[in-house]
């Protein structure tokens, strides 16, 4: 059977503020799914949504993993469910170190089962596999023995995106601008890894503005999301068109959509500005 | 509170304590001049700078009777010798002590043929005037406040560690202190070290029940002479109910080095002043502290580096983690005398407030009269934040594996400067166990 993580009329409010209008998306296991849009449309909350974060709020829709009720669970229950985001922005646990994360994340991970206390995998055998995972994808070890994203550099800190997507081997990924603030040789790095780890071996939802992460991980399909819906889907031939032409197109066919999406960003200013 | 009170802090508990002890005429009279001072003292207002943030209207003297005065009426029943600090690891000796009252001491020969000294303060101080006599009550001042008079009047028991000149101990040295509930411990614990001596003193004190009432009304003095080396450790684990007053203080001359690691995760409400004094050139010491409330515990620690001589370097580390409606004070300073040119100190006070009703109050301070110094200080407070839970959740974590790893994470700092593993695996431990989901 393959796996199928399916998302039907998704609305998400932040607070009273609605951001997705009714998403839906089915993302095969094996299938790789390019989801763009401009800055503000949505892409990000998706992706929270998907993994449960307690700010947003789902008011209606629904998000099934294999038709089992993904609303229903925890962060950590969908996680070990095989349901993984690379942050866009990831945060900083000070004082614990990657290594020993890592080895926690991936033991609740891989025994979904396990209670709190049990033993984790054990040590011999886990710095093993980190330390080839590492090698793979040329990471430093010294990486390991660091604080998780305390002081990463931004690239540093997309690189422990994926060593985790590494370690974690989920069903389901949805990547959130895991190839930005790299440079052009950590962006080809970083393309070529996601390939090996997850192209056809995972249901990948892969959020971007560039075109090199598409290129190494063709998508199967391109969503264009605005104003928190998605207004089109095409093939891979769409992501190019995106990258080469922008989203005029797209902003013009979608007048309604391309309304609400300037009113959240004036809010944002504002918000700012307050 | 399982006992009836026999003896108070009163004129007729004190005469009932100078009855029961067989103690040197000159200890006698150290007691009654402190008796008399409380006796004349009141109690520190509110308005003084050190109680400004710490309410004891409700703590009532006169509810805690005397500790056991006979060791033959102390109540044993049923207390396990603590051993948190000191797990796998070979001692030198060891001090048990129930409601002050000493339940067994020990200290290998090898030792005791070197010249250490190493039981009880009060028996020590009639058998061996001439090692205690010099320095009881050099470190401690009974008249800083009320508290401190009433300890110097009513302490009994108390343990004493004396290493002569150039002995090194390789093995810890270990005190459990228990506190049955109900007990009071007025416990006075002296440390010298003499020139070149070395030692590591691991403390731990408890209550047989943790929600258990008590009251602890302590004094700590820490002697060291030059070119001594002290790794002192002491984790206070008192009950909910406990009230916790010490004064706690060392004075370390040329070329010591000290290492006192302090966690704080009991009582009720403390109290604590602790200080080091550094008198000779090229002293150092570091201090370690942890600070772990629940409930609504209050925690008051206010410390002090007082540079009294040139060249010598002080680093003070607090860090603390409050859960539900806790609260914990600091206030530190750093003094520096005039004539401590090129003194280089450091100071700092970490938080981590666990709930929203939690409070972190630091006050972190410096009065500098030297010219030539390097001092730092600092401290910040900070929330456990939500995004952080959820992005370990994410990875798999439970929300309370979160909330652990993260309060974990934040005492990392203090664990890595640890010295002593059994130490740092002990100070973990009882983190872990008081870490509860975050909400
Ligand atoms: N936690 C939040 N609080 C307030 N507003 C939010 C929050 N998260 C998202 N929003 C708002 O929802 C809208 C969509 O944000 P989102 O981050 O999902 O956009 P995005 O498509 O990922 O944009 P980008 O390409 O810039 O990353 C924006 O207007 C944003 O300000
Ligand atoms: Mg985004």
């Amino acid at each position: 059977m393959t796996h199928v993580l399916k998302i039907e009329d998704l609305h998400v409010s932040v607070g009273d503020k609605p951001i997705l209008r009714g998403v839906n998306l089915t993302l095969n296991h094996g299938e790789t799914h390019a989801l763009m849009g401009p800055n503000g449309s949505g892409k990000s909350t998706l992706g929270l949504a998907i993994m449960g974060h307690p700010g947003y709020e789902v008011t209606s829709g629904s998000i099934t993993l294999d038709g089992k009720d993904v609303l229903e669970m925890a962060p950590d229950e969908r996680a070990r469910a095989g349901i993984f985001m690379a942050f866009q922005r990831p945060m900083a646990i000070p004082g614990v170190k990657m290594a020993d994360f890592l080895r926690h994340a991936t033991t609740n991970v891989r025994r979904p089962d396990r209670k709190e206390g049990e033993e984790l995998i054990p040590m011999r055998e886990f710095r093993k596999e980190l330390r080839e995972k590492m090698e793979h994808l040329r990471m430093d070890s010294e990486f390991a023995r660091r604080y998780v994203n305390d002081g990463f550099s931004g690239g540093e800190m997309k690189r422990a995106e994926i060593l985790q997507l590494a370690m974690l081997q989920p069903k389901f990924a949805v990547l959130d601008e895991t190839d930005s603030g790299l440079d052009a040789d950590a962006v080809r790095l970083a393309s070529e890894s996601i390939a090996d780890i997850g192209h056809q071996k995972m249901g990948l939802l892969i959020i971007t503005h560039h075109d090199k992460l598409l290129e190494h991980n063709p998508p199967d399909f391109t969503h264009v999301m605005l104003g928190g819906r998605l207004v089109e889907t095409g093939g891979k031939e769409l992501a190019e068109e995106l990258h080469q032409h922008g989203y005029d197109r797209i902003r013009k066919a979608y007048p309604d959509a391309e309304a609400l999406n300037q009113k959240l960003l004036a809010e944002d200013a504002e918000e700012a500005l307050a | 509170m399982s006992q009836t009170i026999t003896h108070a802090f009163d004129a007729a508990g004190f005469d009932a304590l100078l009855a029961s002890q067989s103690e040197p005429d000159w200890l006698t009279t150290l007691r009654r001049e402190a008796f008399e001072h409380a006796q004349a003292m009141s109690w520190p207002e509110r308005r003084h700078e050190e109680w400004i943030r710490t309410d004891i209207r409700i703590f009532q003297l006169g509810k805690f009777g005397l500790p056991v005065l006979d060791p033959a009426d102390c109540d044993l029943a049923e207390t396990e010798p603590l051993h948190q600090l000191v797990e796998g690891v070979a001692l030198g000796g060891r001090i048990e002590t129930v409601d002050g009252c000493i339940t067994k001491e020990s200290l290998d020969e090898d030792l005791a043929a070197k010249g250490v000294v190493f039981g009880s303060l009060s028996k020590l101080a009639l058998s061996h005037p001439e090692l205690v006599r010099p320095y009881l009550f050099t470190a401690f001042d009974p008249d800083h406040d009320k508290f401190a008079a009433l300890h110097a009047a009513f302490m009994s028991g108390g343990q004493f560690l004396y290493v002569p000149r150039g002995v090194v101990i390789d093995r810890p040295l270990h005190i459990g202190s228990i506190l049955t509930d109900g007990g009071t411990d007025t416990t006075h614990t002296l440390v010298v070290l003499e020139d070149g001596a070395e030692a590591t003193l691991l403390h731990e004190s408890n209550s047989t029940d943790s929600g258990g009432a008590g009251l602890h009304l302590g004094s700590i003095e820490l002697v060291q002479k030059p070119g001594s080396n002290l790794r002192y450790v002491n984790l206070q684990e008192w009950g909910h109910k406990t009230y916790h007053f010490a004064q706690q203080k060392a004075v370390i001359d040329r070329d010591c080095s000290l290492q006192w690691t302090i966690a704080a995760m009991g009582s009720s409400l403390s109290k604590v002043n602790q200080s080091v004094d550094l008198v000779g050139p090229g002293a150092h010491s570091q201090v370690n502290g942890v600070m772990f409330t629940e409930g609504r515990q209050h925690l008051a620690y206010h410390t002090l580096q007082h540079h009294k001589a040139e060249s010598c370097r002080s680093d003070f580390l607090y860090k603390a983690a409050q859960q539900d409606k806790s609260r914990t004070v600091w206030r530190g300073m750093i003094k520096v005398d005039p004539a401590a040119q090129k003194t280089d100190g450091y100071q700092r006070n970490d938080n981590l407030v666990l709930s929203h009703h939690a409070r972190a109050d630091s006050i972190p301070g410096l009065e500098i009269e030297a010219d030539d110094v390097r001092c730092t200080h600092g401290s910040t407070t900070s929330k456990v934040d939500e995004d952080q839970i959820f992005y370990a959740r994410c990875r798999g974590f439970t929300r309370k594996e979160a909330t652990r790893m993260i309060v974990t994470g934040f005492f990392q700092q203090i664990f890595d400067r640890i010295t002593i593993d059994s130490v740092r695996e002990a100070l973990g431990a009882a983190i872990a166990r008081q870490v509860r989901e975050y909400e």
